[in-house]
């Protein structure tokens, strides 16, 4: 079995401010990081492996830096790494990206199983994995919160709002990972010493045979007009003081007139 | 599809097993508003087998019309069969803007859906509207939620866009409106590569807190587990449903369906206490619609307090209790 695992570097922060003067991002002591969700896919890759044998490729698509996660990736017990990296490939919305990494998936070719976090902590848009699959015509599961693979089919578990489905889909198939379906190993100081003899290789676009017009910008029918923080109006704000029983006693005033006693 | 050719303001009506989903209500409400600025017709497009019953409601609750496309093949949602009925819908009709809730379901197919149509979708939207260019911009959090982000699709059309359950108030249902329903016949293959083994109804006790009309929410500063019985006492002398930040959810005392917030649930109650809760971004875009708001922190410079109109400052420990003294000396 040959499984692709998706991966993304995401800023290290949950905090990132504005440049008051400029209005960008501050990237200023901001580190880099694998997204969480996609050390879960990692792991769910490496659980079949290890149950039923495989070898588990990791793709991500970003600046070289990028080849940092993938490191990570190796030394946690992947076999074999591809950085897409390339001018070409910056700015991309859901679908460019989407196209990309479809690209990546025909060229590494007889996968069974692609494998992505669910989202990624900085867009958020969990759907980088749906597109991709609707690019290779793939069926997928997403949201899955375990994952088996059999009879060559993968076999999951997801939420909807109201229940909790068992579904299953023919490889080659998509699955989108939620945090509850494992917790991702660490790389053992062992897995960073293998990590440094694998294979790694970095492809641009040229190299998937891309057409520059569906990537990076050209490629994106979406753009990002404005980021802003959230503003909130200030509200003036009664402040109850005194012994607890006395602020109790106007909390309950307040209550009262409010129409919930 | 480019601009001038398209025109409509489309929502996907999700309903599963027969039963609406509330959230296309909502976005029907919205739609409506898009519509006072842009002029076009508000058309919920409605997918399954046996469902065209469910047209009245949707223009009971505002839509001018409803796209009924029912098929056996598409009685239980599978991604491809739902995905193709719904491109050939879009080429047929050309909406200018398509609509979906951010459900599993709405998440799952509105990527797929995008991509045959080579245009754009921005996920998981609270709000949508129109700039000063008078652009479609839809409203994101983005990077955690720290920051918002605007986001449109200038060019190409249909403008995708999953939106958030809860964010939008559904408008009174009126059961004289007339509107015109759309049958059409369509013709759709199961997915012989994806197969729905088994559902599993979650269970779920109590009212949910996006249905609750006063809640108590605690946060990282409750000290342990026990003390929650002391909140859930006060929610209950109140009317009110527990719920909390994500720490508690984090640390396990409390189930995910009770956080409030960016990754758990929006709710806007007539009331909700805060109790021992800061008030981070995340949180606060889950419940800044509430009518009235409360806040017990001992920090009094804590973010919850820019939003708060009554509050107190100081350990809930002490507060909790006598408050419940006080409400029980009263009853
Ligand atoms: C992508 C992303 C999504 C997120 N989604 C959510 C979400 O949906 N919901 C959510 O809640 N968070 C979410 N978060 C986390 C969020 O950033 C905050 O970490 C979290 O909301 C903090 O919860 P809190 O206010 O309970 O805890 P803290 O920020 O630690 O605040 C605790 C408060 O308790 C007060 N306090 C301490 N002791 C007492 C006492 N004895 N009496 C009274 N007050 C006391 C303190 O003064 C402090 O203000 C998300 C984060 C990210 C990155």
């Amino acid at each position: 079995m040959k499984i692709l695992v998706f991966v993304k570097q995401v800023p290290d922060t949950t905090d990132v401010k504005l440049d008051p003067k400029t209005g960008n991002l501050n990237r200023e002591g901001v580190v880099s990081m694998m997204n969480p969700l996609d050390a879960n896919g990692i792991e769910a890759a490496l659980q079949l492996k290890e149950k039923y044998g495989a070898t588990v490729d990791v793709v991500s698509m970003g600046p070289p830096q990028a080849m940092d996660v993938l490191k990570k990736a190796l030394a946690m017990g992947c076999d074999e790494a591809f950085l897409l990296s390339d001018r070409v490939f910056g700015g991309a919305d859901t679908l460019a990206t989407g196209y990309t990494l479809a690209k990546a998936a025909e060229k590494i070719g007889d996968y069974d199983l692609l494998i992505f976090g669910r989202h990624a902590s900085d867009g958020e848009t969990a759907q980088t994995g749906p597109v991709t699959a609707a690019f290779l015509g793939v069926p997928q599961i997403s949201l899955a919160k375990s994952l088996d693979v059999q009879d060559g089919w993968a076999v999951c578990t997801r939420d909807t709002e109201d229940a909790t489905e068992t579904v299953r889909a023919k490889l080659p198939a998509l699955v989108t990972v939620c945090a509850e379906i494992n917790t991702p190993r660490y790389a053992s100081g062992k897995g960073i010493i293998q990590a440094m003899k694998k294979p790694r290789t970095t492809w641009n676009h040229e190299d998937l045979g891309a057409d520059p017009a569906k990537c990076g910008i050209p490629g994106s029918p979406s753009e990002t007009k404005r980021l802003f923080e959230p503003k909130h109006e200030k509200v003036d704000t009664v402040i109850f003081k005194g012994e607890p029983e006395e602020i109790a006693k106007q909390f309950v005033d307040m209550l009262e007139a409010q129409h919930l006693l | 599809m480019t601009k001038n050719e398209a025109n409509g303001i489309w929502v996907f009506a999700e309903q599963r097993n027969g039963v609406l989903d509330k959230t296309p209500l909502e976005l029907i409400a919205k739609a409506l508003e898009l519509k006072e600025t842009i002029g076009e017709e508000v058309t919920a497009v409605l997918m399954g087998q046996d469902v065209a019953g469910l047209a009245d409601s949707l223009i009971a609750y505002g839509a001018d019309k409803v796209i009924v496309a029912e098929h056996a093949n598409l009685k239980v949602y599978s991604a491809r069969p739902y995905q193709k009925v719904a491109v050939e819908l879009v080429n047929k009709y050309k909406p200018s803007i398509f609509i979906f809730p951010a459900t599993a379901q709405g998440r799952d197919l509105a990527p797929r859906v995008m991509c045959t149509l080579g245009t754009g979708l921005t996920a998981d939207a609270v709000d949508l509207g129109f700039d000063d260019e008078g652009a479609f911009v839809q409203t994101t959090p983005a990077f955690g939620g720290s920051l918002l982000a605007h986001i449109a699709i200038p060019e190409l059309r249909p403008q995708m866009v999953t939106v958030r359950a809860h964010v939008f108030d559904a408008r009174e249902p009126d059961f004289s409106r007339k509107g015109e329903v759309i049958v059409e016949t369509v013709e759709v293959d199961a997915d012989p590569d994806y197969e729905v083994l088994s559902v599993e109804p979650i269970v779920k006790n109590g009212v949910a807190i996006h249905e609750a009309e006063v809640l108590v929410a605690g946060g990282r500063g409750i000290k342990n587990e026990e003390d929650l019985a002391q909140l859930r006492e006060l929610a209950s002398l109140i009317g009110g449903e527990l719920a909390c930040s994500r720490p508690l959810v984090d640390d396990g005392w409390l189930d995910h369906s009770l956080q409030i917030g960016q990754s758990g649930t929006t709710v806007k109650p007539k009331f909700i206490l805060n109790i021992g809760i800061s008030g981070s971004v995340q949180y606060m875009v889950g419940m800044q619609k509430a009518q009235t708001i409360a806040t017990i922190n001992t920090y009094d410079r804590a973010e919850l307090f820019d939003i708060t109109q009554y509050g107190v400052v100081a350990d809930y420990a002490k507060i909790v209790p006598a408050i419940i003294d006080e409400i029980k000396a009263r009853k």
